[in-house]
């Protein structure tokens, strides 16, 4: 039995800047991105996986083409109702991880409860939760900048995770960490990446973690050029 | 929210201690010569609360503050006493006067001269003798604060070293002689020249001689009579202008800030304050935003919305200014007791807290605008450039 579609987009462009200067980012992208799968997009740098990730996630606009997320088309949404949206159906695990450097690690990981409007008290027991199950209840209370890079690798999946949601998008998560903490980092979002109702995108330059995609999507120039699906099934 | 604002906020201990420093050090700027204005402006008419047994003062058209003499006839007295709603009304004689002291020392003086009969219009507190000694043949009572100044024996006495003037002493007024009978204790006044109170009818015959010798009439209203309205049937019956004791004080502050320029004076302190309280803030702020540029934007990404960053900041911004503005009203309050035991002047009145508080607001608001700028124009999509 196949798995839902998940993202699906036709003809998806985008470009920057005007003119002479234009670049076009996207040059009609075509795609279909199954729940329950662990998608690789890799590709030289400046190919344009950063803007279709930053599309899919509700961040950018596109300038054409079709998208739908889960059934639904964030494209025709107010920047306000995305912004909502984005808090209540997508987690982010970003290349310099971006934790808030002077909030506790309990703290970052309950941001997006408290966004979402959740009481403190209950975002910070949901979020101490969490970090029990990625073993690191002992460091709630301190400040990311005294764990290891392993282990604000691990809070920033955590954030990502905490508000249960349907999108989770990874930039680069293993491009800090060595052969070990990379295998752990990923063994986690693959466990977490193959449910049903969840869509993990891993944007990488990192070989070493190709083994653990159910499937690969390669882009050179604004296209995808190659799609293979792997081993792993849903 | 709030939660996460201020554990951000007090999380970059260096930029939140320099954000309230600099608060703190504008507030106490702000308040501080707000407080010294006050003072001062409030010591212009100390003369008027000292003699705060009369309603209403009754002066010249021409008269634009209490040491400005410009003499009415005596037959006023007469007519303010026939207005309706004027218990009691007296004269009082007010007028600079040079007078030499018994080892020589020559001094300009403010002579005062009182009601004979009701001693009316006295110095409040006596610190030695009785006002009633007054009564006592050529007698004079000095100032407290005079006896160690401008009324100091500088030259000595029979051989002895210079000391205060004191009871018994002598003085040479206009080629009369007097005699000190008690020292007062009068409040901190503006004017600096030294004071000496005797008898109406003594003082306006140790006076050079003019055609008209009376300055003011002080009058005290009838039980339940309204004093705007009996100062208003004065002025109507007599020519002359009549004030309540506040009406007074208000014609003499606006003359001594028109004519001083110290409103200009402080007021530039004051703007100056306010300038490097918004530069502080605006520059704290702004490195902070900046600091937490990428944070913003992870939690724009995550799905803060542009009113939640603004409220995060807000409060944050709230925060220190509280902080801010506490510490620079407390060095302010602390400072001016200070100063006010050394003798300046410095009144820290509501009024100046409000205006601290009010300026420490407008300071963060600017601030904050500047900086919300920044954090509301944010690209959430940087979040994915390493």
């Amino acid at each position: 039995m196949s798995a839902a579609v998940a993202i699906e987009c036709r003809g998806l462009t985008r470009s920057f800047g005007s003119g002479e200067t234009i670049v076009q980012a996207l040059r009609g992208v075509d795609l279909q991105i199954h729940a329950g799968q662990v998608t690789l997009l890799v590709g030289p740098s400046g190919c344009g996986k950063t803007t279709l990730i930053s599309i899919l996630s509700g961040i950018l606009r596109k300038d054409g083409g079709e998208l739908r997320v889960f059934g639904e088309n964030p494209e025709s949404y107010t920047e306000r109702q995305r912004t909502a949206w984005r808090a209540h159906n997508v987690g982010f695990v970003f290349q310099t991880l971006n934790l808030v450097p002077t909030l506790s690690v309990e703290h970052n990981v309950a941001l997006p409860l408290i966004l979402q409007g959740m009481a403190t008290r209950e975002a910070f027991a949901r979020a101490r939760a969490v970090l029990a199950a990625l073993e690191l209840a002992d460091r709630a209370g301190i400040k990311p900048g005294k764990l290891s890079g392993g282990q604000q690798q691990r809070v920033a999946i955590a954030r990502a995770l905490v508000h249960e949601p349907r999108l989770l998008v990874c930039d680069e998560p293993t491009s800090a960490l060595d052969a070990e903490n990379g295998h752990r980092v990923m063994e986690l979002l693959v466990s977490v990446g193959r449910r049903s109702n969840r869509a993990l995108v891993v944007v990488t330059h990192d070989a070493r973690i190709y083994s653990f995609a159910d499937r690969i999507l390669r882009m050179e120039d604004g296209r995808i050029v190659e799609d293979s699906s792997l081993v792993h099934q849903p | 929210m709030i939660r996460t604002a201020l554990e951000m906020l007090l999380g970059d201990r260096a930029r939140y201690f320099g954000l309230v420093v600099g608060l703190a050090f504008a507030t106490l700027l702000i308040t501080q010569q707000a407080s010294i204005f006050t003072g001062f402006t409030e010591r212009t008419a100390s003369w008027i609360r000292d003699t705060g047994q009369a309603d209403l003062w009754i002066m010249d058209t021409q008269t634009e503050f209490t040491e400005d003499r410009k003499p009415i006839q005596s037959n006023a007295l007469q007519r303010v006493r026939g207005v309706a709603g004027v218990e009691w009304a007296v004269p009082m004689y007010k007028a600079y006067i040079q007078v030499r002291l018994a080892d020589g020392t020559r001094r300009n003086v403010r002579l005062v001269g009182i009601d004979d009969a009701t001693l009316a219009g006295a110095p409040p507190v006596m610190l030695e003798g009785r006002i009633e000694d007054l009564r006592q043949d050529r007698a004079v009572i000095v100032d407290a604060r005079d006896v160690n100044d401008a009324l100091r024996l500088t030259r000595g006495l029979n051989g002895a070293g210079p000391r205060p003037l004191g009871v018994g002493d002598r003085i040479d007024i206009n080629d009369q002689d007097a005699v000190v009978v008690g020292v007062a204790q009068r409040s901190v006044e503006f004017f600096w020249d030294a004071v000496i109170y005797t008898t109406y009818s003594r003082a306006v015959r140790m006076a050079p001689r003019e055609r008209k010798l009376m300055t003011f009439v002080l009058a005290k209203v009838s039980p339940g009579a309204d004093p705007e309205e009996v100062a208003q049937r004065v002025a109507a019956a007599t020519g002359l202008a009549a004030f309540t004791s506040q009406g007074f004080e208000d014609l003499s502050k606006g003359f001594i800030l028109r004519k001083t320029g110290i409103l200009e004076n402080f007021g530039v302190t004051i703007m100056l304050g306010f300038v490097i309280g918004v530069l502080v803030a605006a520059q704290m702020l702004h490195n902070f935003v900046v600091e937490n540029q990428k944070s913003f934007a992870a939690m724009k990404a995550m799905g803060a919305s542009n009113g939640y960053l603004l409220r995060l900041v807000s409060v944050q911004v709230g925060f220190a200014a509280v902080m801010g503005l506490g510490i620079g009203l407390g060095i302010a309050a602390v400072s001016g007791h200070f100063l006010e035991q050394s003798g300046l002047a410095f009144r820290m009145t509501w009024d100046v807290v409000v205006l601290g508080a009010a300026g420490i607001l407008v300071c963060c608001l600017l601030a904050a605008a500047f900086s919300l700028r920044r954090v509301l124009k944010l690209d959430p999509a940087v979040v994915f450039k390493g």
